[in-house]
């Protein structure tokens, strides 16, 4: 998949987001990036730590705390020519926004009959695993990916961390960018340096036979830790990592299912009324004489996030779970 | 603001009275029309009339220029047609038709004109309100010397994002024009039942943005302040918010039996009503004659009754359509 000639260069994720960030900004006038504490704290993670520096009060632009009024006025920037990225920390706080997103950025352009579009982005964390209990640990991504009219994104990659952005800012719609607080250390092979790249199409990260572990974001890389050591016990495992949400891309993935019959979805949210439901049912619908047993989800325990770390894990997908879920369905009598 | 020269109280001629009161006609006769369209299903959905409000968006919006910008709730027909959208259009909306404003797809409550520069038809209470900030802020960062009106009712003043709203208005300076239109009730609820000041200007004025309250059934005096408001915007002054003291004369919407008010407290505002308002200082003038009111009133009508006869004869949308408008047509991707 990767041009050998390419030169690579290992970078972390809050790396690869500041690149893109940064570029995007010199790239196109337009751009700009508000929310609370991007200036001079440097993001919450760190994200655009160094570019109110470069680029000014003016383009990096500090908010106070008013979920729902800067990303409403981020929402009038972009009707009034700008390009804005709006970084709302975290996902658990974004819910103070959601009226702004469902129903004036994502409805504007279908009850105008066609006339104001809204290009903007929004950015925020999400999930869990720093224990922060329950009211910082959400994973709501899926609440976003139920409205007609956003795009959700969930880079898991470093390329895609890079990429996504100014592929994003490009769209002439609302698109919502997710991006899982444990990624931001995480290192990675940065492949497409400066390229931008697609924002809807799924991609099968590690190609199998025996069963497709179907996920998006964090959990990308539970899932592949699963599959070596599905592999150790002789079973062969498709990884797709969705990338984005909406729109979902179904083809990808249910084309895996028909080729291993077999599926276990890996999802960070909750079970019911999650995301995960939704890829399930696809298969039902569309892989149903594929499916070789019945379809598996590991997903997030339904309790609000506790505290304390074993109980914090052990509400989380683990690769333990994910492992014996595609056990089962593969060879359930070992 | 004190030490500016305030824009003069425009001493009013004959064309100028007549075109305030053509203005405010064309509203009054479209919103009655629309009354009996609705009793005859020929409009559905919510309706909410601005019969009796008038003053507030014709004052308004003939003081702003053509580039400017307006921000409607779902009270708004009256908006939409003083910023240039055609009666045709309005009244084809309101039927659903697909020569609409918005294609059929806003109905009375999302009327939209890019052309215009008319932003909606916001009916979520309060959330029109950051997106003015930000088509200001917009403005302001792109070097562009335009106004974004942005039309509220007393009712969203209790809401979070009025409060956001001005602090971020007043924080960034930005260009922005609010129009409080305090008609003295939210749905059912009066005033001083929702509000703890109830001297709306004082909560903008809080934030440090210059504020006034204006008789909003006095077009005259809506216009002049309006004016004053803008020069100072434009002067780059920042923010302005302006408190219309006004009143609805109809329900709240067309399922209101109005359980909550007195009708002699709506008589007594009927006497104020803004058209026999500036009727009677233009005739104590000697600058409307009878004849001449019949003739704007006539005017009004028959621009109204045509209106009808377009959306009456408009076009249904084809269902196959039903999907377009959720995302951007790209004709570079074709997929
Ligand atoms: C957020 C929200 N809450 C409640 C409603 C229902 N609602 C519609 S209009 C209205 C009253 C608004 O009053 P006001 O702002 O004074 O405007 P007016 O109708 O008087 O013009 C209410 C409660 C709504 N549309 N949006
Ligand atoms: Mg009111």
């Amino acid at each position: 998949m990767t041009p050998p000639e390419q030169s690579s260069k290992t970078v972390t994720y809050r790396e690869a987001l500041r690149e893109a960030h940064k570029e995007a900004l010199q790239r196109d006038d337009r751009v700009f990036l508000m929310g609370e504490d991007v200036g001079y704290y440097g993001g919450t993670f760190a994200v655009s730590k160094g570019l109110i520096e470069e680029f000014g009060e003016e383009r990096i632009r500090d908010t106070p705390l008013s979920e729902s009024g800067f990303v409403g006025a981020g929402i009038g920037t972009a009707l009034g020519g700008m390009r804005p990225i709006i970084e709302v920390m975290t996902v658990n706080f974004s819910m103070l926004a959601m009226d702004q997103v469902l129903n004036t950025a994502a409805t504007l352009l279908h009850m105008s009959g066609g006339q104001f579009n809204v290009p903007i982005v929004i950015r925020m964390a999400t999930g869990a695993g720093r224990q922060l209990g329950a009211q910082h640990s959400l994973s709501l991504e899926n609440w976003y990916a139920h409205i007609p009219g956003l795009k959700v994104v969930t880079p898991a990659t470093v390329d895609d961390a890079r990429g996504m952005l100014w592929t994003a800012l490009e769209d002439p719609d609302p698109v919502v960018i997710v991006e899982h607080a444990g990624l931001y250390n995480r290192e990675g092979e940065l492949t497409v340096d400066g390229e931008s790249v697609d924002i809807d199409r799924a991609r099968v990260h590690r190609s199998g036979e025996d069963v497709s572990l179907i996920t998006y974001g964090i959990n990308l890389f539970k899932c592949l830790d699963a599959a070596d050591a599905l592999k150790e016990r002789g079973i062969d495992a498709e990884v797709v990592d969705l990338r984005a949400l909406r729109p979902l891309d179904r083809e990808t993935f249910v084309d895996s299912v028909r080729k291993t019959g077999r599926a276990v979805i890996v999802d960070d949210g909750w079970k019911t009324g999650g995301i995960g439901a939704e890829l399930g049912m696809t298969l039902v619908e569309e892989a149903f004489y594929s499916l070789d047993a019945p379809i598996a989800r590991v997903c997030r325990a339904e309790v609000p996030m506790p505290y304390a770390a074993h109980m914090e894990q052990a509400a989380l997908p683990q690769v333990e779970q994910i492992v014996d879920s595609a056990q089962m369905l593969v060879k359930p009598n070992v | 603001m004190s030490d500016k020269p305030a824009v003069r109280m425009e001493k009013i001629d004959r064309e100028r009275g007549h075109h305030l009161l053509h203005q405010m006609l064309r509203i009054r006769r479209m919103e009655e029309r629309c009354a009996d369209l609705y009793a005859q299903t020929k409009i559905r959905g919510f309706l909410h009339l601005y019969i009796g409000e008038e003053a507030v968006a014709v004052g308004v919006i003939d003081a702003l220029d053509d580039d400017d910008a307006v921000l409607g709730t779902y009270r708004e027909h009256g908006h939409a047609l003083m910023k240039g959208l055609s009666a045709k259009e309005i009244m084809a909306e309101m039927y659903g038709k697909v020569e609409g404003c918005s294609r059929g797809r806003g109905g009375s409550m999302h009327l939209f004109s890019k052309e215009r520069r008319f932003f909606g038809g916001h009916a979520i209470v309060g959330a029109g309100i950051p997106p003015t900030v930000g088509l200001a802020l917009a403005d302001k960062m792109q070097g562009r010397d335009r106004v974004t009106a942005g039309f509220m009712g007393d009712g969203s003043v209790a809401e979070g994002e009025f409060h956001e709203s001005m602090n971020l208005a007043a924080l960034w300076k930005v260009p922005a024009l609010f129009c409080c239109e305090n008609n003295f009730y939210a749905m059912g609820t009066a005033l001083d039942r929702h509000q703890s000041q109830p001297d709306l200007h004082l909560k903008a004025a809080s934030y440090g943005i210059p504020s006034m309250q204006v008789d909003g059934m006095d077009v005259l005096a809506v216009n002049h302040a309006t004016r004053r408001a803008v020069e100072a915007i434009r002067n780059g002054e920042g923010p302005y918010f302006i408190e219309f003291l006004t009143y609805r004369f109809r329900a709240h919407s067309m399922f209101d039996p109005e359980l909550y008010r007195d009708k002699s407290e709506v008589e007594k505002w009927k006497e104020r009503d803004p058209i026999k308002n500036l009727s009677t200082y233009l005739r104590k003038r000697d600058l409307l004659t009878d004849d001449e009111y019949d003739e704007l009133d006539k005017r009004a009508r028959d621009e109204i009754e045509e209106a009808v006869k377009f959306a009456e004869e408009g076009n249904w949308e084809p269902v196959e359509e039903l999907e377009r408008f959720v995302y951007s047509e790209r004709p570079d991707q074709e997929s």
